[in-house]
């Protein structure tokens, strides 16, 4: 086994920021705005550095997919500890309309390319919070995927993940190489230490495009509209369960 | 369904650890106001390219030192407040460890031999964190404690009080305003006298910040006779010898979770060794670091009037009075429109003298009237701001009037306005001469 770890990082906007939507409607605005790592990213992170701490994988690699800002958030794999980092450069249009599908199809030509072990990704992203990347980069690969991971242990040629599911946990069972996804409980991600930020400029960062991994960006989905969530409206008080019923029932509820 | 009841349940983990402020894991990150946002202020812009001074590392910096004041520290400071001091060992111990508290020392003793800028950088960040008292505490640790040691210190006082400094492990706290001596540094009347191998110190140091839980004081004091700029050093005092006595902290009007003690020296029996660089020289070493502390807190509270000018703008958009949004009233977003001018002016003033110093140029005209200029905005600024806060601007429940405050501060200490505007004038050649 190669004992390489593909990790994907997704520059997203910060989690603290107000969203707002453009006058257009077209998407919300992202100029000027604060971006940092999608947080589900940087758990796979640090569990990537983690298994490399325990000696169970020998490199790190941060894959990003974006235009040159993402170069940002490799850096801040790089200084929780990634080895080496890879930008696949997406611009403009292409940028605007890229999906979990054509992430995963570029994730899953690099896993073949670098010969990975392991490819492991955040769950979902909190801008888009498709949760598909993780499951369409398996599939393209017929790798066998453990999503929503909250503990990874591997055990020889295999992987014992233990999953969150909605009536609580699963543990599987799987073959390497595999597709893993990090769910919240997984660990709680390293501050990236003033040292190691300092060490990370040190590190290398390979370019390159789509094309050069013979992926194909085109989209088959358009945005239509994007609009903000309806305003809240101010409740209504009523005094007993009856006219509760009534009133669901008036608002066609029930 | 099954799904919300996962949301739920996730909602309560996510609560209960404390990890990150996410208002909903499943599904729509909530517009409300409930978050504690606000839009980014021009000095963390995106574009890092187009920065003066600084660089992706210093971004990257800031984002980290972020991250550990959101979680570690802006939870808990209204209760340090309210107690009236920090756990300082622990604050320090987890700022060292990530390498935050020796950003511009010696890489031999666990810094990180970086210039200036991110000093800076440093400091502006920690102007997120939402009290004067906690940042005041740090920069005191980083930059007014332990410069003169790290320069000239020899390397075993480095190796017994820097190292530790930096990583962390011992709290640090400045002995030399006195009693009878604050702007008038020249007239300490603190004695360390030479009996063989020892220094026997006797007197007192007064507003001294860390001084309660502080592990060593970098003191001031005289050595000798003589001209009181050449006849004071700088020694490394263990607050644990006999005969130092912490006499009472003192109750402040801001600043309050930032612990500041008057201390008493009785005879108190410290190895020469401890000296730092020469005797004599003292008054000289301190008056080096000059520019660095000044330039520190200037950087500091530029975060903190960005962030109390759009805290205002949260408010009294939402306050409203007449029927209309407060801010509406031309009154007050012409006020903040000026003040924000203000404080922009400050920002390049600051920018420009950090650029100059890291190319080694003297910039003491430049670093005095910034902080002249910081902390007499400061004043005009929380006094505009708590009045458009109105009645709830005086309330203890709100930052500006901690701000208020906490920033009064800035024109007494670290420099009085009136010592800067001497310095500018001695530039400006305008003293009487003699």
């Amino acid at each position: 086994m190669s004992g390489r770890v593909l990790v994907g990082v997704k520059r997203v906007i910060d989690y603290a920021v107000k969203i707002r939507v453009k006058p257009d409607n077209s998407s919300v605005v992202t100029d000027g705005v604060k971006h940092s790592m999608n947080p589900f990213c940087e758990i796979a992170v640090e569990e990537a550095v983690k298994l490399k701490e325990k000696k169970l994988i020998k490199e790190v690699v941060a894959v990003s997919c974006g235009p040159q800002q993402a170069q940002e958030t490799i850096r801040t794999a790089l200084a929780m500890g990634a080895d080496r980092g890879i930008h696949v450069q997406v611009a403009g249009k292409d940028y605007e309309s890229m999906g979990p599908l054509q992430v995963s199809k570029i994730m899953a030509a690099l896993a073949k390319k670098e010969d990975a072990q392991l490819v492991i990704l955040g769950k979902q992203a909190i801008d888009d919070d498709c949760n598909q990347t993780g499951q369409m980069t398996a599939a393209l690969l017929d790798w066998p995927q453990g999503t929503f991971a909250s503990e990874v242990a591997l055990e020889g040629d295999k992987i014992k993940v233990v999953r969150e599911i909605d009536g609580g946990l699963e543990t599987i069972r799987i073959n390497t190489p595999a597709v893993i996804t990090a769910d919240l409980r997984l660990n709680t991600p390293r501050y990236a230490t003033l040292p190691n930020i300092m060490k990370a400029k040190k590190k290398k960062i390979a370019n390159m495009k789509p094309e050069d991994l013979g992926v194909d960006l085109t989209s088959r989905l358009e945005v239509l509209r994007v609009d903000e969530p309806p305003q809240r409206e101010a409740g209504v008080k009523v005094e007993t369960v009856e006219d509760l019923v009534g009133k669901l029932k008036d608002a066609g509820r029930v | 369904m099954a799904l919300h009841g996962g949301a739920l349940r996730l909602n309560l983990l996510v609560s209960s650890r404390n990890l990150y402020k996410f208002n909903s894991l499943i599904g729509v990150r909530s517009l409300s106001e409930k978050v504690s946002s606000k839009p980014e202020s021009s000095s963390s812009s995106e574009t890092t390219s187009d920065h003066l001074i600084y660089t992706q590392e210093h971004f990257a910096l800031k984002e980290t030192l972020r991250k550990i004041i959101d979680q570690e520290i802006n939870p808990y400071v209204d209760q340090w407040e309210t107690e009236g001091k920090f756990p300082a060992h622990k604050i320090f111990k987890i700022l060292g460890s990530a390498g935050f508290l020796g950003v511009n020392k010696p890489v031999e003793y666990g810094g990180l031999g970086l210039d200036f800028s991110y000093s800076v950088a440093v400091s502006e960040e920690l102007g997120n964190i939402r009290c004067g008292g906690v940042p005041m505490a740090i920069g005191v640790q980083t930059d007014m404690t332990t410069p003169a040691l790290a320069r000239f210190g020899s390397a075993e006082l480095k190796e017994e009080f820097l190292l530790p400094s930096i990583m962390g492990d011992k709290v640090a706290c400045l002995g030399v305003s006195e009693v009878g001596a604050g702007s008038d540094v020249s007239s300490i009347v603190t004695k360390a006298v030479r009996k063989g191998d020892e220094y026997v110190i006797n007197g007192g140091k007064m507003w001294t910040t860390n001084g309660i839980q502080a592990d060593w004081m970098c003191l001031l004091a005289n050595t000798s006779e003589g001209a009181p700029h050449r006849n004071k050093s700088l020694i490394c005092l263990p607050m644990n010898l006999p005969g130092v006595h912490i006499a009472r902290k003192i109750e402040k009007l801001g600043m309050w979770s930032s612990d500041t003690a008057q201390v008493f020296f009785d005879d108190v029996r410290v190895p020469c060794k401890n000296l730092i660089g020469q005797e004599g020289m003292g008054f000289t070493y301190q008056m080096l670091q000059f520019q660095e502390e000044r330039l520190w807190a200037v950087a500091n509270i530029i975060t903190m009037m960005d962030n109390v000018i759009q805290e205002t703008i949260q408010y009294t958009r939402e306050r409203k009075i007449f029927k209309q949004p407060v801010l509406y009233h031309q009154a007050v977003h012409f006020r903040l429109a000026e003040l924000q001018t203000e404080l922009e002016l400050l920002r390049s003033l600051l920018y420009r003298a950090t650029a100059l110093y890291i190319k080694g140029n003297d910039v003491t005209k430049l670093a005095s009237m910034a902080k002249l200029k910081a902390g007499r905005l400061a004043r005009e600024l929380s006094d505009s701001c708590l009045q458009f806060w109105g009645g709830m601007g005086f309330t203890s429940d709100v930052l500006v009037s901690r701000f208020y405050r906490d920033s009064r501060l800035l024109s007494i200490g670290g420099g009085a306005d009136e010592v800067m505007l001497g310095i500018i004038a001695k530039y400006m050649d305008t003293l009487p001469r003699k």
